[in-house]
């Protein structure tokens, strides 16, 4: 059980796994300091999904060859 | 002489007449190669249609000339749309051309037909290799010219359904000859790139021969051979292409190939919410039951409890003494009741009791008998007779014995 949530986190990792929490503490099954500790972390799974979509802004960059044959990426405007 | 004779212009004015009189003539298709065109500077364009036997003069006025996008080459096969009417200060007929088309638009169908066919049957549009695409892109790739409008309307329908996702243009032509070795040539740089989840290979709408680069072997070959998925969406929704059968998805439209690769914020924004419920619902329950639980182990505890078995002796302790106290206080009650019959009893029998109630014993003076019969007390016997209250002092008089 993590304490808090992973700094790399993505938003499909952490619906997912919220979508297992839900799942298991509906299934009971655990014990009691069990379910807790899953509860405290769905709760952050969930903060984080809302907040990420809250904050979600599109990003559109382009490829951009480079002299040395290889590609970068640039932001577009 | 039999018949006047016309004149040059009284012929020419009758041929006229006899072709203007067939409708058929007034609306006509010829297909054709063109040869001698003269763009004119009036704006005038001035060519000869041919086959191998025959050839017709032509003339587009300017008019129709300047809407023609399509200008075409020597030698080129056309459609050419018009009327037939004659040119009397030439004395020529010739077709007063409105329109010119290549004629390859049924060729452009047989060789799209041909090329479906061809790969089709190596497989390449083949169930088994269409790939599912992602449920949630992080990134999407996009293949497509940075100045259509089919661009903006794709990021317009990511930034309302699932701004999550960060798009990669891979910038690339549309259209025209170039296009396919372009486009080819970004769909490889974005596998190169590789970081992306999906691809769009998007472009609006246009005429078959604008969209034609979409049927392009080579592209159709690279769109199949995409490490990413790929989703195209080409022109609108009666439009297919070759890359449409060779991708993954074929979307209608571009906007369409936007939102078959993304889920809806909307949605996903519900689906969490509902977790959040349901997960604040199973904890509520858990907690209650983690309640009753407790309650009912208490209760069970205090059922079991050392002290609660000290209590219940004390219990028992006192009800042994009320029970104990009550049995004593009979028993005293029963003895009381026996001690006071007794006491009347001897009350009864108390000889000065008797003496009371005029009563009195009478003894022999002598030796102090006594007396209970006559027979003892011979007349003349000094007698002690105890009344009640003090003693008489009585000699016995006579006495009858029976």
């Amino acid at each position: 059980m993590t304490a808090s949530l992973p700094d790399d986190l993505t938003f499909e990792a952490a619906l997912a796994e919220l979508e297992n929490i839900v799942g298991r503490l509906e299934n009971g099954d655990l014990t009691l300091d069990e379910s807790v500790a899953l509860f405290e972390q769905g709760q952050r799974l969930a903060t984080f999904c809302q907040s990420r979509l809250d904050a979600a802004e599109l990003r559109v960059r382009q490829l951009v060859p480079d002299s040395g044959g290889g590609m970068r990426i640039e932001p577009m405007e | 002489m039999s018949a006047a004779a016309y004149s040059v212009s009284a012929l020419t004015r009758h041929i006229r007449a006899l072709l203007d009189a067939d409708p058929s003539l007034r609306d006509v298709w010829v297909e054709g190669e063109v040869s001698n065109l003269t763009r004119h500077g009036s704006g005038h364009w001035y060519f000869t249609l041919k086959d191998d036997r025959a050839a017709l003069k032509c003339v587009m006025w300017r008019s129709e000339a300047a809407r023609q996008t399509y200008i075409p080459d020597h030698g080129d096969a056309v459609l050419a749309h018009g009327r037939i009417d004659v040119y009397e200060t030439g004395g020529q007929y010739q077709l007063y051309t409105d329109l010119l088309r290549p004629a390859g638009r049924g060729d452009l169908h047989a060789r799209f037909e041909a090329l479906k066919a061809k790969l089709e049957a190596e497989g390449l549009f083949a169930p088994a290799s269409k790939r599912p695409l992602p449920a949630f892109p992080r990134r999407i790739g996009v293949v497509t010219s940075p100045t259509a409008a089919a661009f903006q309307d794709m990021q317009n329908v990511l930034r309302r359904r699932y701004p999550l996702a960060e798009v990669i243009l891979s910038p690339t032509a549309v259209q025209g000859d170039d296009a396919p070795p372009r486009i080819v040539a970004a769909l490889d740089a974005l596998n190169r790139y590789g970081d992306v989840d999906v691809i769009l290979l998007i472009r609006g709408g246009g005429s078959l021969e604008d969209l034609w680069c979409f049927n392009d072997e080579r592209v159709a070959r690279a769109v199949a051979a995409s490490a990413i998925p790929v989703v195209c969406g080409v022109g609108h929704e009666t439009d297919f292409t070759i890359a449409d059968f060779a991708a993954d998805v074929r979307a209608p439209t571009p906007s369409a190939a936007a939102e078959i690769a993304t889920p809806d914020v909307a949605e996903l924004a519900y689906t969490v919410e509902d977790l959040g419920g349901r997960l604040a619902l199973v904890m509520r329950e858990r907690l209650a039951e983690g309640y009753r639980r407790v309650e009912a182990e208490v209760r069970a505890l205090r059922r079991l409890s050392p002290l609660n078995r000290v209590r219940n002796s004390r219990q028992r302790v006192d009800d042994l003494l009320v029970r104990a106290a009550r049995s004593l206080s009979h028993v005293v009650e029963l003895r009381r009741e026996r001690l006071e019959a007794r006491r009347q009893a001897l009350i009864a029998a108390d000889p000065r009791a008797i003496l009371a109630r005029g009563y009195a014993i009478v003894e022999r003076a002598g030796d102090g008998l006594r007396l209970t019969s006559a027979a003892d007390a011979a007349p003349g016997t000094a007698l002690n007779v105890r009344l009640h209250k003090g003693r008489l002092r009585v000699s016995v008089k006579e006495r009858d014995i029976s």
